[in-house]
């Protein structure tokens, strides 16, 4: 069964020269006890997908439903599935986290001694129950986002949307939140998770979607989406430019793929056959040569480098000309 | 946009009993209160502005500004408290458009909750503090010298206009709160425009000493009505020797005030609020 099927979804804001078409056709389905990564940069109509899904959108057209139920005409039944927890942490910032759980879990419709049970458990799971009685505008970004992925949890939820849970978050929240979303998939929950970062959505997701100016421009597992785009990289910058031509020969021979060679930054990268392995086979064979290094390393393929390759160009430029004609907008603001 | 105003918002078959609308009504202002009390703010707009009005013009203007065969005091109590109520404009501009901008209206939204209790919860928050800050005002008025003169039932009338007042004024509040969406504009935007309404009425002066279209001006002005009502009700001296039909029936004006305002800005609040969240 899916958990969530979207099919032709579309939303355009405002009207005229200005109109913005935030999401164009999407479609998608998520199988239930599974994580969907919704990957695409800035302004890529993520948010407004998610908008849709979770009835706080109409959508312009298209039908979707969430937990069986059609997200137009029931609303009610879908909010009482769900979990929410939104781009920017919603949480009152003068109610302490306690009472922001309460809260939330008394408008979740559950009675004042069932929220109160359940923000005990969450504030214990979610490392915040030393800070529990201190009002929330106290809390760091980290503290902030972890009551706000809570307060979407009071209710077991069948299916929970995260929408970009860790941006602006210091690695070591980063991991701490991924953590606690990896615990929600080994509890069979459903997620939707949008998400910037390749890497963030080949940790938590089963399958990712890339979306860009509001169409779906690829989906398949990160290995899929990894192999599209060549994989991993081995990256040396040498230190003299007369080392060029030697490295790229030291280069080649452990690889498949073919060398670009920037001579400016002196900068070569090639495709890593066997992974750290190769890493380190090519630090033996440059030093043997006495090739001098500034930087090498294992580069793996980021956001960027499967925009790049999926649509000649880089996640935060601005779109070709021809994809303005075709009434799609610019998604950067 | 007009296909965002059907489908979730207004098309849904909402299954949210009565009950279930009062008790997340509830919950919500139950929430404003508590949240509100920690914000020096509103500590100090429900604890230290009325007592500091009241002495203000008590001992400062009451000096000053002599109002001929009436005692100033009791004269300037309703202009206060009417002043008082008007300010229910701006925790409701504050409070909503802070709940928009921290995305907690969204939220609200994703809830299985009434829709109508976001707005609802805040009505009930915003008048039972603009209630303790009339009590507290009344005890600092008795202090200073004010009293009522008709009897617990004109009295109680009294207070109902007065909340009444906040009522209409705290949709305003609504309306200001929700088309500016940055809390310290929706501070200023409820605040800015009321200090010369008020000071355009017969709140602190009569307007028989004001020019003759001012005067006019302060003969029709709403809070001219809801002062000179509250006078007439509490039993304070006033006087009125101006022949304007609200001068004449300040009671009966100031309902119909409290209504009109109500009936322009409810809906218009309802609908920005459903624009805003739709957007
Ligand atoms: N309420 C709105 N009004 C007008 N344009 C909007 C609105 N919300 C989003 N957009 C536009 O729609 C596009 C997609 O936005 P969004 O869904 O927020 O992207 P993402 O979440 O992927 O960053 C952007 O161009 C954005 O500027
Ligand atoms: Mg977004």
């Amino acid at each position: 069964m899916n958990a969530i099927s979207a099919e032709g979804l579309m939303k355009t804001f405002g009207s005229g020269e200005k109109a913005v078409r935030a999401v164009d056709d999407v479609g998608l389905t998520v199988a239930e006890g599974t994580v969907l990564g919704l990957l695409g940069p800035n302004g890529a109509g993520k948010t407004t997908t998610v908008r849709m899904l979770t009835t706080l959108l109409a959508p312009d057209g298209g039908r979707a439903t969430v937990a069986g139920h059609d997200v137009v005409t029931q609303p009610q039944a879908v909010r009482a599935s769900i979990g929410l927890s939104g781009q920017f942490a919603a949480i009152d910032e003068n109610l302490t986290g306690r009472e922001n759980l309460w809260m939330f879990g008394r408008l979740y419709q559950l009675s004042s001694k069932q929220a109160r049970r359940r923000s005990d458990e969450l504030l214990e799971q979610f490392s915040l129950a030393e800070a529990a009685d201190r009002p929330a505008k106290t809390y760091s970004g980290g503290m902030r986002r972890r009551l706000d992925l809570a307060g979407s949890l009071l209710i077991h939820p069948k299916v929970l949307f995260l929408d970009e849970p860790t941006t602006g978050l210091d690695p070591a929240s980063r991991m701490e939140l991924w953590d606690v979303i990896r615990e929600r998939v080994s509890g069979g929950a459903t997620i939707m998770l949008t998400t910037q970062y390749l890497e963030e959505a080949d940790a938590l997701a089963d399958r990712i979607v890339v979306i860009d100016h509001g169409r779906i421009i690829a989906e398949g597992t990160a290995d899929e989406l990894k192999a599209k785009v060549g994989g991993e990289r081995i990256e040396v910058v040498v230190h003299d430019p007369a080392a060029l031509s030697t490295a790229t020969e030291i280069l080649q021979r452990g690889s498949a793929g073919e060398c670009s060679v920037d001579e400016h930054t002196r900068r070569l990268t090639v495709p890593a056959a066997t992974g750290s392995k190769g890493l380190v086979q090519v630090i033996r064979d440059l030093d043997a040569a006495e090739v001098e290094i500034d930087d090498i390393g294992l580069r793996r393929p980021t956001l960027d480098d499967v925009f790049l390759h999926l649509t000649g160009r880089f996640a935060e430029e601005e779109p070709a000309a021809e994809a303005v004609a075709q009434g799609v907008s610019s998604g950067n603001d | 946009m007009a296909t965002t105003e059907h489908a979730p918002q207004v098309g849904s078959v909402q299954a949210v009993g009565i009950r279930q609308v009062l008790s997340d009504t509830m919950i919500i202002a139950w929430r404003n209160i508590r949240g509100s009390l920690r914000v020096p703010d509103t500590q100090i707009y429900m604890f230290i502005q009325p007592i500091m009005f009241v002495l203000l013009f008590a001992y400062v203007f009451g000096g000053a500004i002599p109002v001929e065969g009436v005692n100033y005091r009791e004269f300037l109590m309703a202009g206060i408290f009417v002043q008082t109520m008007a300010f229910a404009v701006a925790p409701a501009s504050v409070g909503l458009s802070d709940d928009m901008h921290k995305g907690l209206i969204d939220r609200f939204r994703s809830l299985p909750m009434a829709r109508s209790s976001v707005i609802a919860g805040r009505v009930v928050s915003d008048l039972c503090s603009q209630l303790v800050v009339l009590v507290i005002m009344m005890i600092c008025g008795v202090i200073v010298g004010w009293g009522v003169h008709n009897g617990v039932g004109p009295f109680l009338a009294g207070v109902g206009l007065m909340l009444l007042f906040a009522f209409a004024m705290l949709w305003v509040g609504a309306v200001i709160g929700l088309s500016v969406g940055n809390p310290q504009v929706a501070a200023s935007a409820g605040l800015i425009w009321l200090f010369p309404v008020v000071f355009l009425s017969n709140a602190f002066v009569p307007p028989e000493t004001m020019p003759a279209l001012v005067q006019t001006i302060a003969e029709w002005n709403p809070i001219s009505s809801m002062v000179a009502g509250a006078r007439e009700l509490f039993g304070n001296e006033s006087i009125i020797v101006s022949d304007a039909w609200p001068m004449q029936n300040p009671v009966a004006a100031a309902l119909i005030w409290c209504l009109l305002i109500t009936v322009v800005f409810a809906p218009l609040a309802v609908r920005k609020y459903k624009a805003a969240a739709s957007k």
